[in-house]
């Protein structure tokens, strides 16, 4: 067996952003185009590779240039002009984030012009800066105001607007935007243009009528935002946050007659500390779990159980789509999606509708979970499903509006009553007076704690694939994982690319099929010489570029099974996680994830004894049998891309 | 049409034969030709001055990006500074000239196409100038094969601007052509080198593509030795407000402001503007000022004030202007002005202090410093220099007094 | 809007977007096109041009917001653009402004009830030494005076008399 890693021909049109880059650059570098040039800043002198930016210079040599519109993972804009810098022989000050060094140059970055420029940059954005910052939700997390701390703003030298000019925009599940905090860096237009494709959000006007806005200013609800939440990890001020549903939770803990029940998905639990203090990267898995019942709720369990249901679900689905192709010879939508990013959902429900049958039906695990909740571990404890209240910790901006989907209640009951982003659990831990790294650890509650590493991984760009991976080869080859892959850890699906392809010719099958499947599929011989092609693609950038090969036919058209993740580096880098966010950032939350994986005991979703259990009790006609379809799976609406209203 | 011929002086153009600049210079080497225009010491016309020779030398030794991919000549037809006019007529009476250099340009850089942005405003002008390039081409001035030379291929088309002042700064014109919001890049890298759809690009104003024809046509020391060392040759200038004889005239640069005004019928000036909305304000005091790279630098805008003129309403109607044509995009530029316009509607209520006024000060010091293009670094450039001169005429205002015509 | 005039405009639009060729670089002459067409550019046509271009409608209206001479509100037949510009303003605007305002019934910025004529202020027109000037669509005015103003909207007016058909709007119902 082989495993063949490509990368899409065109990968290099993909965002830079997505992969992982130095943020300096070596001294002997010497791919250098056109080789090295000095520099002299603030009389450091420095060698550094010709285009390199004054502001990435600076920072190998120690000094600090401050920023407001420069974000690692956005195209240059210089805009916001707070990074000037005085440049020997230039009349005016130069932006140091878009200045290459293309000759030697001599600079200056605190003079009494640069020290001006920058103080008054900021006396013009707070003059403009509409909102207080203790009822802000980014009130010590703000740019804008450790600026002004860093500047001693004390005054405001051009006076402050008091009065709201611009209502907020709260129609959105997801995403709500204020613009009166906006300040106009336009980071989250580089976001939803450039980053992400999807062109949500527009500079619209001009000069000092210049406004961020949607199409015709229309509601973010009633536009194609698919609620990925990236502009919210990118904006420098409080102008755009998640909706926050907190106060509601807050509500059902107080309230006696609710039982309330928590998920925690992998991903929070990997950043979640870095609202702590803690350096990005630092576990908090089992702190958390005696955290949130100090905080008051009732049963706290892992979203990797319902991962685990969804690679039965998803790859049962998978099989008998395949069966349906190659057997029966049917026509049959293939690649099949994976359809746990509810960005990713929306995103193909607006931009690509014509394949909404390639989505996988099964629901998302934060879906399938709360469905579960809602039946079988009521019946189980003798509750009504009316006094559960179910919350998802997501690493999501996006499952605010996946639980609000009324297609999501099949049960008679919500599936999920809340999603929280680990920005907002972070607060209500803050607010019942934890430090949540002082915590001791506990586990999981029974009886959906067990999970396995598989579940973990859904986390990473890659990790649904894996997961699928190593279920499909060990039910389907009938080898151990292992024995292909040391630890079981399929490396070649990971990683930051932003499109990975692999081939993975299956040269011989089980004999017998697990009695799980055998109602659906009697015989893996079908699948005898067949080369499972598979894809991975993360941000919706990326995804647009698979679809678009789809849609010409190319190789991925020809693929079985695509993992989509709405977010770049997947869930760890979703619009619900801590900010900032840096390919540095979502590489060290992605160790911590695969750190958690390695150290699972079970590694593999079908072996999670759990989900089996729950197969034997409650749908005991299988995946995708009858029960499993009513409660686990769903559909899908095609929204299309033309914005009416 | 209503449009009056603006003429007032008899222009250099006008002894240009037509076709004989063009015919010069395609007997010259690609390298001769830029070295006549070196040795002619034209600077841009458009304002910025910077030495046409030099924007060619640099386009010309770019490269393209990849095969298949060519260079560009732009004429920057987007005439929107304020009080500036003399484009409109060169490209109505003299369009060939202006065709000519841009192909003579074309020649130099190796670009096969031209692209003139015509400012939308200016929308009447281009049926005669689509009548004028078809000729060129049914003329064989345009196509290929230009003036005999084989493989010099060059065609010219006209895209409208959309009533934006900021598309005149080149890379916002270039942004435009790109079906762009007209917001200036960052520079580094320049047109020269990455340009219209990324590739070497020449922008040049009207005014000095029609100036290259004439320095082929009459030779570069003809040229070079009118105006001042450091300002060679002729200039247009376009003459508005109170004066007997507004209109277009021609001087050598080096011309000074007093001499000036007394062609014009504006010796009573109380003050001028050079230079637009983006230039300064001179008061009579400094009449003696030379209009002149080196001195007081302009793309042709002279703007008279008469001695009953409210300059602080001279002030905010530039002000006004910049607020609305300000691309939005930078910081300084954005709000900078919008400030400067609030701090001249206290002073026309006499509610500034000195010392705001001071800090009004500093920050226009801080936008011409900090603003990320040309637009804003000169747009408080007017308000200063008026309130350096007239700071006694508009502080301590009482509201009878306020404003200037509303 | 009926389903039948959508079609048309797309059609429309279509040809402007084959005859400028289908990449962003024409966006700015296939704009002007339809606002020439249709005295602005509606709702549907912008989508319409994003779907064709392969832009998002966002960036679009981003870029008619843009520009002064592009609308993406309903304008008149014809607009009316007096420059307020320095030397038109020394030249006494104002008082051509006002009658302006006097013999349309509407102030500045807004549009006549009958959807025939948009009064605008412009930016420097280019035409300082023969101001007070305005612009009637591509049409230019100079050394206006007030007296003037009624001739000059008059003049418009026989256009209507002529085609007594309403202006072709693209927005519809």
């Amino acid at each position: 067996m082989t495993v063949v890693k490509q990368d899409l021909a065109d990968a290099d049109r993909a965002p830079v952003s997505q992969a992982p880059r130095p943020v300096t650059v070596t001294p002997d570098e010497t791919q250098a185009i056109g080789g090295l040039v000095s520099v002299s800043i603030d009389g450091h002198d420095i060698k550094v590779p010709m285009g390199t930016t004054l502001l990435d210079a600076a920072k190998r040599v120690g000094v600090h240039i401050p920023t407001l519109c420069h974000h690692p993972d956005l195209r240059v804009a210089g805009v916001c002009r707070m990074c000037v810098v005085e440049v020997e022989g230039q009349r005016a000050l130069q932006a140091a984030c878009a200045y290459p060094v293309t000759g030697s140059l001599k600079v200056k970055t605190h003079t009494r012009k640069v020290r001006q420029a920058r103080r008054h940059i900021l006396d013009l954005m707070l003059s403009e800066h509409c909102g207080e910052c203790y009822s802000c939700k980014r009130n010590n997390n703000c740019e804008l105001q450790t600026l002004a701390k860093e500047y001693g703003v004390d005054f405001y030298r051009f006076g402050h607007v008091k009065e709201s000019r611009v209502p907020k925009d709260e129609s959105s599940y997801s995403v709500v935007r204020d613009m009166d905090k906006c300040i106009l860096c336009r980071r989250c237009v580089r976001t939803c243009i450039d980053l992400q494709e999807v062109g949500v959000l527009e500079a619209i006007g001009r000069g000092a009528e210049t406004r961020i806005s949607t199409y015709l200013d229309k509601a973010l609800a009633d536009v194609v935002c698919i609620n990925c939440g990236q502009c919210i990890n990118r904006c420098p001020t409080g102008a755009l946050h998640a909706n926050d549903t907190s106060d509601e939770v807050w509500r059902a803990i107080d309230d006696p007659t609710k039982h309330v029940v928590i998920q925690t998905a992998p991903s929070p639990r990997a950043a979640i500390g870095e609202c702590f203090g803690c350096e990005p990267g630092t576990p908090m898995t089992l702190q958390l779990n005696t955290a949130l019942r100090t905080a008051g709720f009732d049963k706290v369990f892992d979203t990797n159980f319902s991962a685990d249901l969804t690679i039965i679900e998803e790859g049962t689905e998978l099989l008998m789509r395949l069966h349906r192709a190659l057997v029966k010879q049917e026509s049959v939508a293939l690649p099949q999606f994976t359809s746990c990013s509810p960005g990713w959902v929306k995103y193909l429900e607006h931009f690509h509708p014509e394949y909404i049958p390639n989505l996988s039906s099964a629901k998302s695990p934060q879906q399938m979970f709360g469905a579960v909740i809602k039946t079988y571990y009521a019946k189980l404890h003798g509750l009504n499903p009316e006094d559960i209240v179910t919350v998802a910790l997501m690493p999501c901006s996006a499952k605010k509006f996946e639980c609000n989907r009324p297609e999501m209640a099949s049960s008679g009951f919500k599936d999920v009553d809340f999603g929280l982003t680990t920005r907002e659990m972070a607060q209500m831990i803050k607010e019942a007076g934890i430090h949540l790294p002082d915590m001791e650890k506990s586990d999981f509650d029974d009886p959906f704690g067990s999970a396995t590493g598989s579940g973990v991984i859904f986390g990473a760009t890659g990790g649904v694939m894996e997961a699928a991976l190593r279920t499909v080869i060990e039910l389907v080859c009938g080898v151990k994982v292992e024995s292909l892959f040391e630890h079981a850890d399929i490396v070649p699906v990971r990683g930051f690319e932003g499109v990975r392809y692999i081939e993975l010719p299956i040269a011989d099958v089980a004999p017998v099929v697990p009695d799980i499947l055998k109602p659906l599929i009697p015989s893996f011989d079908f699948l005898k010489g067949v080369t499972l092609k598979v894809a991975v693609a993360h941000g919706t950038a990326n995804a647009k570029r698979v679809m678009e090969d789809i849609r010409a036919g190319g190789k991925f058209s020809e693929c079985h099974f695509i993992e989509f993740m709405g977010c770049p580096g997947g869930c760890l880098g979703g619009g619900g996680q801590p900010i900032p966010t840096s390919p540095e950032i979502r590489q060290a939350r992605a160790k911590a994830i695969y750190a958690e994986d390695k150290g699972c005991a079970v590694r593999k979703s079908h072996e999670n004894p759990a989900v089996l259990e729950l197969y034997r009790e409650f749908f005991a006609e299988g995946p995708c049998g009858h029960k499993s379809h009513e409660l686990l799976h769903t559909h899908y609406t095609a929204r299309g891309k033309h914005i009416g209203g | 049409m209503h449009v009056i011929d603006s003429r007032k002086t008899p222009f250099t153009f006008d002894s240009v034969e037509r076709g004989a600049g063009l015919a010069a210079a395609l007997k010259l080497s690609r390298a001769d030709i830029i070295a006549t225009v070196a040795a002619s010491n034209l600077r841009g016309r458009g304002g910025a001055g910077f030495p046409t020779a030099t924007k060619w030398n640099l386009a010309a030794a770019a490269r393209v990006k990849n095969e298949g991919d060519h260079k560009y000549v732009v004429c920057n037809a987007d005439e929107g500074e304020p009080g500036t006019f003399k484009d409109r007529v060169l490209l109505s009476d003299y369009a060939e000239l202006v065709f000519e250099g841009m192909t003579i340009a074309a020649r130099a850089i190796g670009a096969p196409r031209g692209i003139v942005y015509l400012r939308g405003e200016y929308l009447y002008l281009r049926p005669h100038l689509e009548t004028v390039l078809r000729h060129r081409r049914e003329a064989g001035l345009l196509g290929s094969d230009i003036g005999g030379i084989a493989g010099f291929v060059f065609d010219i088309e006209i895209r409208m601007g959309s009533g934006a002042y900021v598309c005149g700064e080149e890379t916002a014109l270039i942004e435009s052509l790109e079906g762009q919001r007209g917001e200036p890049r960052n520079r580094p890298p320049f047109p020269v080198d990455t340009g219209f759809l990324g590739q070497p690009t020449v922008v040049n104003n009207v005014e000095t593509l029609a100036a290259v024809t004439a320095i082929f046509a009459n030779g570069p020391d003809a040229f070079r030795l009118l105006g001042s060392a450091k300002s060679a040759g002729f200039k247009l200038f376009s003459v508005s407000g109170d004066c007997t004889a507004p209109g277009v005239y021609e001087f050598p640069l080096g011309i000074t402001v007093r001499h000036l005004l007394e062609q014009v019928g504006g010796q009573d000036a109380k003050a001028v503007q050079v230079g637009g909305a983006s230039g300064v304000c001179l008061p009579a005091a400094q009449f003696s000022r030379r209009i002149a790279f080196e001195d007081v630098g302009t793309g042709g805008s002279i703007i008279v004030f008469g001695p009953h003129r409210d300059m602080l309403a001279v002030a905010r109607n530039f002000m006004e202007f910049f607020v609305e044509e300000s691309c939005g995009q930078c910081t300084p530029c954005r709000i900078g002005n919008v400030k400067i316009l609030e701090g001249i509607e206290r002073l026309e209520r006499g509610e500034c202090s000195t010392a705001y006024l001071k800090e009004l000060r500093a920050l226009g010091e801080t936008m011409q410093l900090a603003s990320k293009c040309g637009l804003g670094q000169s747009s408080p450039n007017a308000f200063l220099s008026i309130m350096d001169h007239f700071q006694d005429e508009v502080l301590g205002r009482t509201p009878s007094l306020a404003g200037g015509e509303r | 809007m009926l389903v039948s005039q959508q079609q048309r405009i797309q059609e429309d639009i279509r040809a402007m977007v084959d005859k400028h060729g289908r990449s962003r670089s024409s966006l700015l002459p296939v704009l002007q096109e339809i606002q020439a067409r249709w005295s602005s550019v509606p709702d549907f046509a912008m989508q319409v041009v994003a779907d064709e271009l392969g832009l998002h409608p966002a960036e679009v209206y981003g870029v008619v917001s843009f520009y002064s001479f592009l609308d993406h509100g309903p304008r008149g037949r014809f607009v009316v653009r007096l420059c307020r510009t320095i030397s038109c303003e020394l030249a006494c605007k104002s008082r051509i402004a006002r009658q302006l305002e006097n013999e349309l019934g509407i102030a500045f910025g807004q549009t006549t009830p009958d959807g025939r004529f948009s009064l605008e202020w412009a930016n420097c027109l280019g035409l300082c030494d023969q101001g007070p000037a305005l612009l009637v669509n591509d049409r230019v005015w100079t050394r206006v005076t007030p007296d003037q103003v009624h001739a000059i909207i008059e003049d418009c007016r026989k256009v209507f008399g002529a085609h007594a058909a309403q202006p072709a709007h693209a927005s519809g119902a």
